[in-house]
Order: C-alpha cells, then structure tokens, then sequence
C-alpha cells in the first residue's frame, strides 16, 4: 500500500499532465503484477463496490475516536469528505503494515463477508496499521468512492510507456468487461492481441466542441449530420452474436433487445458506431423518452412499445471482420450506406441522413433547425480521417444549439465536497410566480473558482437561515441558468425538471424584479417538452 | 464583579482598568504577541513581554511601550497580572490576571509544541481560561516537528538537485522563522522575501539561533543562487514577485493544509501541515492542565468546541473578539470561506 500511496501523493501534488504521466509510468515499471492490476482497474472506475455502508463506517471510527456523532458530522462538514474525515479523526496507527495493495483489497473483500462483530473489528484493525495517507485509500475504496485526478487518456499514456507498445493498442486492451479477479496483468496488456476477445469493444472517437465555424477552413472537406440526443452505442456483430457498449463502457446488450435483431439484416464481422434513439414513425423520440430505459437491467414489454428503440448508425468501424478505422470517413461512410441502405422500417437500424450544404452560411442555418428534427446540434466530420481514439481536435466537432436560458434568483445555497469543500457550489434556483418564488432547479456548475469564492462569502453574510447544510440566502443574486431540456416533472414544486441544468453568467446587472417568472419556463415547456 | 468582561473593544478587567488586545483604541492596552489582529496600534500605552517588544515596536512603530518578563507579577490598579509563556511565536504570552483571589488567564494564540524557537508553552492553573480554537476540531492533528524537518528538508534537496527554486509560503512572524530554523543549510542557498527578511532580522538581533538569509532584491543575482529555498509570504506565491523564480515548486505551511479539499485549491505543489495554533489534542491537553472549571472559547470552530467542551463536564462559553487569525491571514487571498464561516458563529 506505501507504493500505491506514493503514487498517489505524487499525482495529487501537481497538476502536469508530463509529471502525473512520469509518476505512473514508475509505478507501472515496478509495482508487483497484482498491484498494477489494480490501479489500472480502480483508475479506469473499475472500483470494488461498496460493501459496507457509509453509517457503519462512521460509527465505528467515531466510537474508536471517542468521539459523539454529532462532532464527527461537524468535522465532516467542514473536510467535505468521508473516507477523510474518517482518517483525521481516528487515533494515529499503532502498527505498520507492509502489504501490497491487493492485499488490502482482497482483505476488504473478506472483510465485507464477515458477520458483524468480526468485520467491524476487522475494519478497526485495518484502520489501526495504515499510516494516514494509506488509511486515506483504504477508506476510499471500502466506501466505493475511490477516484484520482487521472484521466484514462494520461494513464493510457503511461502504460503504452511502461510496456513499450503504441497507446491505441493499449486503449483498445482496456475497453470492455474485465476486472482484475477475471484477468491477469499479461493478459490485459502484453500477450496476444488486444481483438482476440470477441466482445470487446474499440475505444470511441469524440468529437470536440465548435465555437467559430470559420475554424473548419473548406467546406468540401467537411460532412455534417446531426446530433442525435441519444445514448452513443457500439454495436457489435461477430460469430453470431451481438454486444452493445455504451460509451461509458457498459455492456447494455440486455438493456435494448430491440437490437437482437440486427443480425437477422447484418453479416457477422460487423462493428457499427452510432446513437440509441426512442423512435417513433419518422422521428425520434426526445431523449425524455428514452430515461425511464437507462437505469433498467431487463425491460417491462409496457416500455419496448411506449419507447422502442433504434440504433442511427453513424460509422463503421468493421466489416467482414477486417478493422476498417484506418480508413477515410468518405470510405468508411460510403460502406455504411451500402450496408444500410434498402433495410425494411422493422430493422432496428436507420443511417444517419447527411445534412446536405455548401456554404458556412448553410450550416449556421442547418444548426439553427436542429432543435425541430429532435437534434442538440450539428456534427461535422472531416471526410479525409480516419476514426481516432478518445477526444482529439481537428478531426470531429459538435456543433451545439444554443442552450434553452432563463433568468433566476438563487434561493438556497450549499457547500460543496472534495476540493470544494468549504465553498458554497451547489445552488437552488428560483422564478417568481405572482408575488412567490417558486424553486425549478440546483446547478452547481459554470462559474469559476474566483466567483464561487465571492459568492461564498456573499452566502456567508447574506444567510437567512441554516437548515443543517443548506443556507436559505436572501434572494438578490440573479443567474442566467442554461440548460439542455425540459420535461414535465409532477414531482417538483414547478412542475418541471431541466437537463443539464447549469449556470451560464452571473447576472450582477439584472435586478430580482426582472427574473422570468413560471408562465415563461410553462411556455418553454410547452415549446420543447 | 467578573475579573474580565467581554467588550466591543476588546477583552477588559475593570479592576485593573486596561483591555488585553483590543481592536478598537482604548487608554491602556496589554498584548499577548505582536500579529497584527492582536497587536494594533492607537492605544495610549502599551504592555507585552520583552521577548515581544523588538518586533511589536517595529511594527508599530513610536509607541509607549512598558516590557515584562515571563512570570514577574505586576499590580495594575485592583489587579494583579503576569505574563508565561504561550508557545505561539518568539515572545507570545499568556495573560494571568488574578482579580480579589479570583484567577482569570487569557490565552492569546499558543501552541502546546514546543517549536525550537519560542519559550515553550506552559500550564497556568486559574479558575476561568478563555482559550482560542482557531482548530478546534478533532480532524486536526499537526504533523511532529522532527518529521516536519524530513519532509520540508527532503522536498527542497530534491528540488534543489534538479537546479529548481523551492518557494515556501509562511507567515512572516513567527511561521518563517520556524522554517528557517528547521532547514538544513547545507543543502543550497536560502532567500527571503523583504517582508519575511525584515522580521526575521528583528528577532536574528534578539539573538534567536537562526541561519544566514539573503534578501530577495531585483539586483540579486538569481543564477548565483541555483536550488534555492525561497521564504515568502503566502500571499506573495502566486504574484508576479514570484515569477522570477521560473519553474519553482512551490509548498504552504499552514495547519490548513491537513485538508486535502483546502490544500489543493491552494494550487501548491505541497502542503505542509504546520501550525502555531494547537491542534486538537493540543487544545484538549492545555484546558485540561489549567485545571480550569470554566472555559470560554474564541476564534475558530467555536460552537463546536465549545459544545464538545460541555460534554465534557466544562462550563464553556463563547467569546466574540475581533482577531481574524494569522492562519487565516497565512492564506493571502485566504479560505474567504473559513473567516466567514466562523463569523456569524461568533456573532452568536
């Protein structure tokens, strides 16, 4: 666990991406097999999940601390952080442990099987050998909260450095359903190749966002489609059968079975990259539509026919089992269309039509339309490239709408957690309704540090009342509140619940008697619902 | 009467007729240390210990000031005061005001560590001790001195064999001259910031055992100087002064810096978790060895603490005073958060 600790500190002390790159590859030239294993697992949010809950935690390291409830949750205030709180509070350890960190992870996984008496001992024993920055850790990962400042690009980066192989390769080896009881280190990244395993997927290519149109240069060069308000899915054909990867890595094959029948149109040997859509008719569904489907495992039949849904395909990344992504888009999107084209309306499969244009004035025009084909946007893709890896400029854009905005008054405040423990970020919104205030939404997103510090100390002398972690503040702040869409929602008091809510400006020239009011978010509502 | 009652001027004994670090100007003023919230100027007279005075007159400058050592009593008016040590910075006091047989003790910011430089913080046994908590909560546990030594001496050897600049953010009484005393000279030159040299040039002629310095001028020769540990104020990091240093590591010692959430918004490279403030067993330990039945608490996390006290069989009360805490001053732009936080509680 030392090791696993340094590591840790060294990337929690700098905020270089060369330095954090440098402090892993280290680590993965010589931490012990098992080890490594797991840190690339736990930094790719393939965390051991929580076992044991987060009030048993707290009342053992209380108790061990001779310490009331009520004075732990004061400290937990003000840390912001459980596992943290957890390790400050509780006496200096009294042994030094020398195990590796799979060690510890397999003891929290005995741990968790344990009867009570057993595991809460074996709990306070653990946290009675670790020094604090290991205690720190292993808090974090009995409480399932493990996450580091490290994106899976730059741990990518880092191990394509320490086993000498390209990072496409080893980004590829890393997609898909392992874990570190399923695999070994060899095999996850140095033996065979990284397609031998059937169902995994290839890494997705993103698209950055576009501001200024003018940066794509010659329009001839570029294609545009729209942006479907989806779930990005890989579907994937081989040897009879299919597998659905959400973009987070998921495997959702269960969760669509509508897309089961893609193999009755499609040859086996045929990887597809494209949008999951509820669909109705000619048009899709918004994304609305298609919620009450995510969070499911198995699908209630009432839903596959209120929200059935299609796969709007958008690139091909295999066909006849030969990876085609080195290939330009025009080729690769010419074969899509060939394989798609002619398909019968029952096929859970539609191609994603072109948006045909031929100046940059048509594309600003095509954008502003987007929003009635059931589109967020524009996607625009250069025809000439091949389909890359993870988030790379140059190559794909997003070209969004405008988001929907209204005028609000912030009503509640709360501190945030983590590094923004101590700072009031997450906010409650308010319209007025007559002489009311009716609250619509929390954002907690769009400003920067600078403002959440002035805003925190305006919260601090502007509180009207405290009800435990959350300030009702006077309502005199006016914030320009962005968000994505709209829905009915009879569970809030305004009747409506937001996407992607967040604060686009802090209004310091508006005055609260200027704020929209509820019949403006109901028009809204009614207009985008 | 109380032996001392709570003003808004600052802490006041009507038989003695003075106030111990007032905030607004009042005839006679006894100081426990020179940080400016405690020690400021306009008052009529002045009294603190002779440790303390070099820097509080240089501070504020032309002032009447009357020294006391450590333990002499005096008799002021219908009272009896006397000043130990606080542990707090080079100087720092406890107040001991004795009032009809009746024992009060003021104390100031102190620390129960003892840090090499400071006369070490002692026990006074009274019948009312009003004690800061600018850290009175049990998620503060300062980092042991020796181990300190390791970690701000390895992270500037390291640094240093890398041809880096290490700059380091302490306060410049008191903080600064802690690390100064901890580092080892052998490893590569050591600069300061002017507001850093000159107090630490102060308390250098009082004959405090600490090691050579160079200030930092714009004539210096930066390249004559490679490895260097830089001493700034905190507030002095992130600002241009700081840019001549190129690519520096930069660190903060401050007890703040036991927060992980306070440490990396901080934007240093490391933190140090140092404080002069006591920590929370220190806090515990010094209330327990007064013998005190009654306690009143101020600055910091005072409702808690002073709730956790009364669990603890303590009559405990709150005390609003004006200090605003050289932790808190430490930050530069400063946890604006944490002062606030702590206001409206002492308002209350």
């Amino acid at each position: 666990m030392k090791d696993f600790a340094a590591l840790y500190a060294r990337l929690d002390q700098t905020t270089k991406t060369n330095a954090k790159v440098a402090a892993l590859a280290d680590y993965f030239r010589a931490a012990p097999d098992a080890d490594k294993l797991w840190t690339v697992a736990l930094f790719s949010g393939r965390r051991p999940r929580r076992t044991i809950t987060a009030t048993s935690l707290r009342d053992w390291a209380a108790e061990r601390a001779g310490l009331p409830l009520w004075l732990f949750e004061e400290s937990h205030g003000v840390v912001g952080d459980l596992s943290e709180t957890i390790s400050l509070i509780l006496p200096p350890a009294t042994r030094e442990s020398d195990q590796p960190l799979a060690h510890w992870i397999a003891r929290l996984r005995e741990l968790s099987a344990l009867p009570e008496p057993e595991r809460r001992q074996g709990i306070l024993d653990a946290w009675d050998s670790l020094p604090g920055p290991e205690r720190f850790l292993f808090t974090k990962l009995l409480t399932g909260s493990f996450r580091v400042g490290v994106s899976q690009t730059l741990m990518t980066k880092a191990l394509a450095q320490a086993t000498q192989q390209p990072e496409s390769e080893v980004t590829h080896r890393l997609m898909g359903d392992w874990s570190p009881e399923t695999t070994t280190w060899d095999r996850l990244l140095l033996h065979g190749e990284a397609r031998d395993d059937t169902a995994r997927p290839y890494p997705f290519y993103l698209a950055y966002q576009l501001d200024d149109p003018a940066d794509l240069g010659n329009p001839q060069d570029w294609f545009a489609e729209m942006k479907w308000d989806g779930i990005r899915g890989q579907l994937i054909l081989r040897e009879g059968r299919h597998h659905l990867w959400s973009r987070g890595e998921d495997l959702i094959t269960d969760r669509f079975p509508e897309l089961a029948r893609a193999i009755d149109w499609l040859p086996p040997g045929t990887v597809l990259d494209g949008e999951i859509l509820a669909w109705q008719g000619d048009r899709p569904l918004t994304f609305n539509a298609l919620q009450p489907r995510i969070g499911r495992k198995t699908v209630p039949k009432a839903l596959l026919s209120t929200a059935p849904v299609v796969l709007m395909a958008y690139d091909l990344l295999e066909q006849d089992g030969h990876d085609i992504r080195p290939a330009p888009f025009a080729d690769r999107r010419a074969r899509l269309e060939s394989l798609l084209t002619g398909l019968p309306p029952e096929a859970p499969l539609r191609l994603s039509p072109p948006v045909p244009f031929a100046t940059l004035d048509d594309l600003r025009e095509a954008r502003l339309r987007a929003r009635e084909d059931g589109a967020e946007g524009l996607m625009l893709k250069r025809l000439a490239s091949p389909y890359g890896n993870g988030r790379r400029k140059g190559d794909w854009w997003k070209w969004k709408v405008d988001p929907l905005t209204i005028d609000a008054v912030m009503i509640y405040a709360q501190a945030g957690s983590g590094r923004r423990a101590n700072l009031f970020t997450d906010f409650t919104f308010a319209v007025k309704d007559g002489n009311q205030l009716v609250p619509f939404t929390k954002a907690y997103s769009g400003l920067t540090d600078a403002e959440f510090r002035k805003i925190t100390a305006w919260v601090n002398k502007h509180t009207v009342q405290k009800f435990g972690p959350v300030r009702q503040v006077e309502p005199q702040q006016v914030f320009e509140i962005g968000f994505e869409g709209i829905q009915a929602s009879p569970r809030h008091k305004s009747g409506v619940a937001l996407r992607f809510p967040r604060m686009l400006r802090w209004r310091h020239d508006k005055p609260v008697d200027e704020i929209d009011s509820l019949d403006t978010l109901k028009a809204l509502l009614a207009a985008h619902g | 009467m109380a032996v001392l009652t709570f003003t808004d001027r600052g802490i006041f004994c009507p038989a003695g007729d003075f106030h111990i670090d007032p905030w607004r100007p009042v005839p006679r003023a006894l100081l426990t240390h020179g940080h400016s919230d405690h020690a400021r100027p306009g008052m009529g007279a002045y009294l603190a210990t002779d440790l303390a005075a070099p820097v509080i007159r240089h501070r504020l400058g032309d002032i009447r000031l009357d020294t006391i050592r450590y333990g002499e009593p005096r008799a002021i008016g219908g009272a009896t005061v006397s000043f130990h040590p606080a542990g707090h910075v080079p100087g720092s006091a406890q107040i001991r005001v004795e009032v009809a047989g009746e024992t009060w003790v003021v104390s100031g910011d102190y620390k129960v560590v003892d840090d090499g430089l400071s006369t070490p913080w002692e026990p006074v046994p009274c019948h009312a001790f009003i004690s800061e908590c600018t850290f009175g909560l049990p998620v503060f546990r300062w980092t042991p001195q020796e181990e300190l030594r390791t970690q701000i001496n390895d992270w500037w050897a390291a640094n240093a064999a890398q041809g880096r600049v290490s700059l380091l953010g302490a306060y410049s009484l008191g903080k600064a001259q802690r690390v100064l005393h901890l580092l080892d000279p052998s490893i590569a030159p050591i600069l300061t910031h002017g507001a850093v040299e000159s107090v630490t040039q102060v308390l250098r002629d009082q004959g405090l055992p600490l090691p050579a310095t160079t200030r930092v001028t714009p004539a210096l020769d930066l390249k004559a100087h490679p490895g260097a540990m830089v001493i700034a104020t905190p507030s002095a990091l992130h600002s241009t002064w700081a840019r001549r240093f190129g690519d520096a590591s930069t660190a903060v010692a401050s007890g703040w810096m036991a927060l992980r959430g306070i440490r990396r918004r901080r934007g240093t490279d490391r933190g140090f978790v140092m404080s002069d403030h006591a920590d929370w067993p220190g806090l515990n330990e010094a209330i327990r060895a007064t013998g005190a039945p009654k306690v009143f608490v101020t600055h910091g996390y005072t409702a808690a603490f002073r709730r956790w006290l009364e669990s603890q069989g303590y009559d405990a009360g709150i005390v609003a005073t004006d200090y605003a805490g050289d932790e808190v001053l430490a930050e530069g732009e400063a946890p604006a958060d944490i002062i606030d936080e702590d206001a409206p509680e002492a308002a209350e």
